[in-house]
């Protein structure tokens, strides 16, 4: 959870990157903490791989500035490089390569010395479960041990900052729930602040300990997966019926909110677990029900006022282009 | 000078990649032969040029395309790098730009100078009358030949960033590089505007050096084309490592 007192591992100021007159990064103003694992969360387009592009200085900032581990990415990118480790989104380990011929690299381009290397390369082959795997080359690989490979290299020079950029994008759903499992051991074991960015609700919500929602180049929406779910006010509870009146909710304090949709309405509850009896017997006979606890999509609707499409699972994999629906769209 | 040993590592990922990326290596050495076949055995049945046979003439020219085309492809192959995220893992490590370009620049011209040994040997075993010494000899050109031509090479690469532009560095600067620098025929017996033309390609020193020590034919002295030949590629390193530099700062 949420590290009160810890020093602040990244900060932004007024951080904006425009590209001709689109401002893919706006005025961006965030704080995060050492030890945590905080998720970028958003549609594609939003900003999250430019702000990323921007904190690990592969971007110079239009105007704003930012700071890793206190320093300034601008002032002192080299500096900053030596602190942080990146898994980028698309594939970034040589196929002609062994894994560890891949790592042993990576050590060297830090400049880590032999013996802690040999060291060190052994101890991540082993955290991602590729030590017998590691003198064959690349290319023979699955895409989930790539994935694994890549977050080992990432994690080869003890930075003190792990960014991943939609770690899991393009992985079949098993793989995927691996891949978070590494993740998850990874930040506990090795003790580091992790930045990731994802437009999987599920990842974040699972992952995180505090998550920014991201639109337009904006942060919209800050905090605990907790926290943001509740804002939205509470579950919410579909109900299929034929001629409902409102008034029939009258005095129900528990309803937050009511929508139609044709012949469904969509109820925002309080506890909708433990008040569906008391709603239903306001309501009358129903053609179906159904609760749904909120969810971080209602929350990115909510401040966002657009649904939000994940992709479909493994369709085309990392370089389709993801679009997102402003319309409507039922799970 | 920690980065020494980062520029190693580049460079021997580079090396890593040439070995087991056969088809690179394969096609490299074809080209060049079919050209010494067609062109030399075709046109050298009927043609020879102060005296000498035609195949023998176009040699130390084959020789300079094999660097040429080895060299800036390889270092077109930066786009490729780019359009996967390979080169992203090295810009965000900490070594310096520059330095990642000596490193890939070292990379490419272990390649190309292997491919001419190859050619050599293969040379030696079809009978072309190159000496050991003659080709000693040539090693200072071959080698700035293709440094200042890797340089190139990169400098597109970092430069462009889509395949289709491939095409117009190979149209606009690798074919007229390749002409116009005396590697197919002599230079002496052209149109005064085009022969002045061929003193800004730095290929004709390249070609005018190898053809001095090996055939004995060089038009200028062999201090002369080294010394133009290296201020050229000095100019290609810059330009090169610059543009490594600029790349990803959009």
């Amino acid at each position: 959870m949420l590290a009160g007192n810890n020093a602040q591992m990244i900060t932004t100021s007024h951080l904006t990157k425009r590209f001709d007159k689109l401002a893919a990064v706006d005025n961006l103003n965030l704080n995060i903490e050492e030890g945590e694992v905080f998720g970028l969360l958003g549609p594609n387009g939003a900003g999250k791989t430019t702000t990323i592009n921007l904190l690990i200085t592969l971007l110079k900032p239009t105007s704003g500035t930012a700071t890793v581990n206190g320093i300034d990415v601008v002032k002192n990118p080299a500096q900053v490089r030596k602190n942080i480790g990146v898994v980028f989104q698309e594939p970034s380990v040589d196929d002609l390569l062994s894994g560890k011929e891949n790592l042993e690299m990576h050590a060297m381009l830090y400049s880590m010395p032999g013996e802690l290397r040999r060291k060190r390369v052994e101890e991540v082959l082993e955290l991602v479960e590729l030590t017998d795997r590691k003198d064959d080359w690349v290319k023979t690989y699955s895409g989930g041990m790539r994935r694994r490979l890549e977050l080992a290299r990432g994690l080869m020079h003890h930075p003190k900052v792990l960014f991943l950029d939609e770690p899991t994008l393009g992985l079949d759903p098993q793989t995927r729930q691996h891949i978070w499992k590494y993740i998850a051991r990874l930040a506990k074991e090795e003790n580091m602040t992790v930045v990731l960015t994802t437009h999987y609700m599920e990842e974040a919500d699972l992952l995180c300990s505090r998550i920014g929602i991201m639109d337009r180049g904006k942060i919209v929406a800050l905090g605990t997966p907790k926290k943001l779910k509740h804002e939205v006010g509470g579950d919410v509870v579909i109900i299929r019926q034929d001629g409902f009146d409102r008034s029939c909710l009258k005095g129900l304090k528990l309803v937050k909110k009511v929508k139609v949709e044709g012949d469904e309405v969509f109820l925002t509850v309080e506890h909708a677990h433990e008040n569906l009896q008391r709603l239903l017997a306001a309501v009358g006979k129903v053609k179906s029900v159904e609760v749904r606890e909120a969810s971080l999509n209602d929350v990115f609707l909510k401040y966002t006022g657009r649904k939000y499409r994940e992709e479909e699972e493994g369709a085309e994999g990392g370089w389709a282009e993801r679009t997102m629906h402003a319309e409507s769209q039922r799970d | 000078m920690s980065e020494l040993e980062g520029i190693y590592a580049i460079w021997l990922r580079e090396f890593r990649v040439y070995l087991r990326e056969k088809e690179r290596a394969i096609s490299s050495i074809v080209s060049p032969l079919l050209w010494l076949f067609a062109f030399g055995t075709g046109l050298g049945a009927s043609v020879a040029i102060a005296g000498v046979n035609y195949q023998l003439f176009i040699f130390p020219g084959i020789v300079a395309m094999t660097l040429m085309f080895t060299s800036i492809f390889y270092g077109m192959y930066v786009i490729w790098d780019r359009k996967l995220d390979f080169l992203k893992e090295v810009l965000v490590a900490p070594i310096s730009r520059r330095n990642v370009f000596i490193g890939k620049m070292l990379g490419g011209v272990t390649d190309a100078m292997i491919q001419v040994v190859v050619l050599l040997i293969l040379a030696g075993v079809l009978g072309i009358p190159v000496t050991p010494y003659g080709a000693l000899m040539a090693l200072p050109a071959m080698l700035l030949i293709t440094v200042c031509m890797t340089s190139i090479g990169l400098f597109f690469g970092a430069v462009f960033s889509s395949f289709e532009s491939f095409q117009l560095v190979m149209q606009f600067v690798l074919w007229p590089l390749f002409f116009f620098s005396g590697a197919l025929f002599p230079l002496d017996n052209l149109p005064g505007w085009l022969a002045s033309l061929t003193y800004f390609d730095p290929l004709t020193y390249g070609v005018d050096a190898m053809r001095g020590v090996m055939l004995g034919m060089g038009k200028m002295p062999l201090e002369i084309d080294l010394l133009v030949l290296g201020i050229f590629t000095l100019v290609t390193i810059w330009m090169g490592a610059s543009a490594f530099e600029r790349m990803g700062k959009i």
